[in-house]
């Protein structure tokens, strides 16, 4: 549904976003994540064809944004940063307004309108002006705007930002459920909403993709993946630590606490070795007549990977 | 989608923004006291003793339009920039000259409001006197004229920057350069040195006196028509320019 081929923009002499491409399929919840200043916006703003790419092509269901603007513009929905709203006017009249403008007069804009107002619980604020409205209820006004002519194509950016969790979880819950038949793209900094959101996330960092790949993927690349975490009682403390860690797929033992009865800690494998690694530390438990109190592997976390790759290429 | 059902859609829109807030009506309240007292205070609608509103009345309108259609343009494009409005009007599925088309009709709406609304010194005009009421109707056209094409530099202008203020301050700025172009004593000024008729004819005076005296000349409706559709056409150049 979307595709992105080598998209750049440069501002001035500085490149905002370098050589990105990518593809989202329908169905697809794509999560992008990068550093404030990653150039995540600039690439939505070109998806969306607010601004014009310095090169590269942007295909939206099949049309070149670029050749076909106002074709391609109507497949899309859009939620820009700080959702912005023509303050002068009513939730009403503005939904309405935006629903003329997507083509939809009379009874379809009503019914469209109606529907746009109650997938965002919008109704008690439906004749309050806008700038009298609190950030949620802007934010999900301008919400309500991007899915009103229910697109194909969904593009958000940062749509959880300054909701209660309350409404995060409802806006995640929404994403989530349009997902399945929309090409959703969505940016944020909040990395749990990856995980409970997105089919596959991107990391983006100085304008470049660094990764790509499904949030079960992308945990793996943490250094912490696949480490195995385990409490064993009955031996003595010294006595573990040295025999688990001459165990073949252990690079190193972390001690996370230790006493007279046993040890808790954390067995790191070596690449790739992590699955080797539960049933060695289990047969080696049973050998000793240790007690198991825990042997469970540990799934990378996506914070410690966003932080691995969106600091550590940055010359 | 039709380019004209865009346009009114964003017209419908903007009038409906002008409304909910106080400055359509500040402003038209403006023009009214002012239009109106000039011609009576300093005019002299009736110490002329004469049935024409040339002199008295729409002599007038080149300063007061000069104030106030920045003042009623100067929201057109900054305020779009500064709440990021923007954004969302050109990722719709419109050509971004819908929207300064449609923008600029909604503003010169107002201004036909108001110039509609001074209605009762043509009543007056005609009650003491026989005037010539097609050269009253030919210098309401070239009132119009001159005003809308002062919003359409307002919205060039304002396109340039996210604050109404300076908007508003440089629009001004312009409008009174396009009015001291044609204005008489600058005129002469400059024929010392043989350029003033030339500059003149940048001048909205020279065309603007021409058309309220009731000499419906295509050159001059063609002047506003083309200083109009010039500034449309630069706002879109820099919209464009901003963006890229």
């Amino acid at each position: 549904m979307i595709q992105v081929k080598n998209l750049t923009k440069h501002f001035g002499p500085k490149a905002a976003v370098q050589d990105v491409s990518f593809e989202v399929k329908r169905g697809e919840v794509l999560g992008f994540l990068g550093p404030n200043g990653a150039g995540k916006s600039t690439t939505m703003r070109m998806i969306t064809g607010y601004i014009p790419p310095t090169s590269g092509e942007v295909w939206v269901a099949g049309l070149d944004m670029l050749e076909k603007p106002i074709e391609a513009k109507r497949r899309i929905g859009y939620l820009p940063e700080n959702a912005p709203l023509y303050s002068d006017l009513t939730v009403e009249s503005f939904l309405s307004f935006i629903a003329e403008m997507r083509g939809l007069r009379g009874a379809d804009g009503k019914k469209a309108v109606n529907h746009a107002v109650d997938t965002c619980f919008l109704g008690t604020v439906r004749q309050q002006s806008v700038d009298t409205l609190s950030k949620g209820f802007r934010h999900r006004t301008c919400l309500a705007q991007a899915i009103l002519h229910d697109p194909e194509i969904l593009i958000m950016d940062e749509p959880t930002d300054g909701l209660d969790p309350n409404q995060k979880h409802e806006v995640r819950g929404l994403i989530k459920r349009m997902g399945e038949e929309k090409a959703i793209i969505f940016s944020t900094h909040i990395l749990e909403e990856v995980e409970a959101a997105c089919t596959r996330a991107i990391i983006i960092s100085n304008g470049s993709i660094v990764a790509n790949g499904t949030p079960e993927e992308l945990k793996a690349k943490a250094d912490g993946a696949g480490a195995v975490r385990f409490s064993l009682e009955g031996v003595a403390a010294a006595q573990l630590r040295e025999e688990i860690g001459k165990l073949a797929a252990v690079r190193s033992v972390q001690v996370l606490s230790q006493n007279a009865q046993g040890l808790r800690g954390l067995a790191l494998p070596y690449p790739g070795r992590g699955a080797e690694l539960g049933n060695e530390l289990f047969r080696y438990a049973v050998e000793r007549k240790a007690v198991v109190r825990e042997i469970s592997p540990q799934e990378g976390r996506l914070d410690e990977v966003f932080r691995k790759i969106t600091t550590s290429d940055t010359p | 989608m039709s380019a004209f059902s865009n346009i009114v859609t964003i017209l419908k829109k903007e009038l409906r923004s002008y409304f909910n807030s106080p400055l359509a009506y500040v402003l038209i309240v403006i023009f009214l006291l002012a239009a109106q007292g000039f011609a009576f205070l300093f005019g002299g609608v009736f110490e002329r003793q004469e049935a024409s509103l040339t002199e008295s009345f729409f002599f007038w309108h080149p300063w007061l339009f000069m104030v106030l259609a920045p003042a009623l343009g100067m929201r057109l494009w900054s305020e779009e920039q500064r709440l990021g409005t923007m954004e969302l009007l050109l990722t719709m599925p419109v050509a971004p000259w819908h929207a300064i088309v449609g923008k600029f009709l909604a503003a010169s709406v107002i201004i036909f409001l108001a110039l509609a609304l001074t209605f009762p010194i043509w009543m007056t005009i005609s009650y003491l006197g026989k005037p010539d009421h097609g050269v009253i109707f030919a210098g309401y056209c070239a009132s119009f004229l001159l005003g809308t094409s002062f919003l359409a530099v307002t919205s060039a202008v304002s396109a340039f920057t996210r604050s109404q203020v300076v908007a508003f301050v440089i629009a001004v700025a312009v409008c009174l350069l396009l009015i001291l172009a044609g204005f008489p004593p600058v005129v002469q000024f400059l024929n010392e040195f043989r350029f003033g008729e030339m500059v003149a004819a940048f001048g909205v005076l020279t065309h603007f006196n021409e058309l309220a005296k009731g000499i419906l000349v295509l050159r001059d409706v063609f002047f506003f028509l083309s200083v109009t559709g010039f500034c449309l056409y630069f706002t879109a150049v820099v919209l464009k320019s901003k963006r890229a």
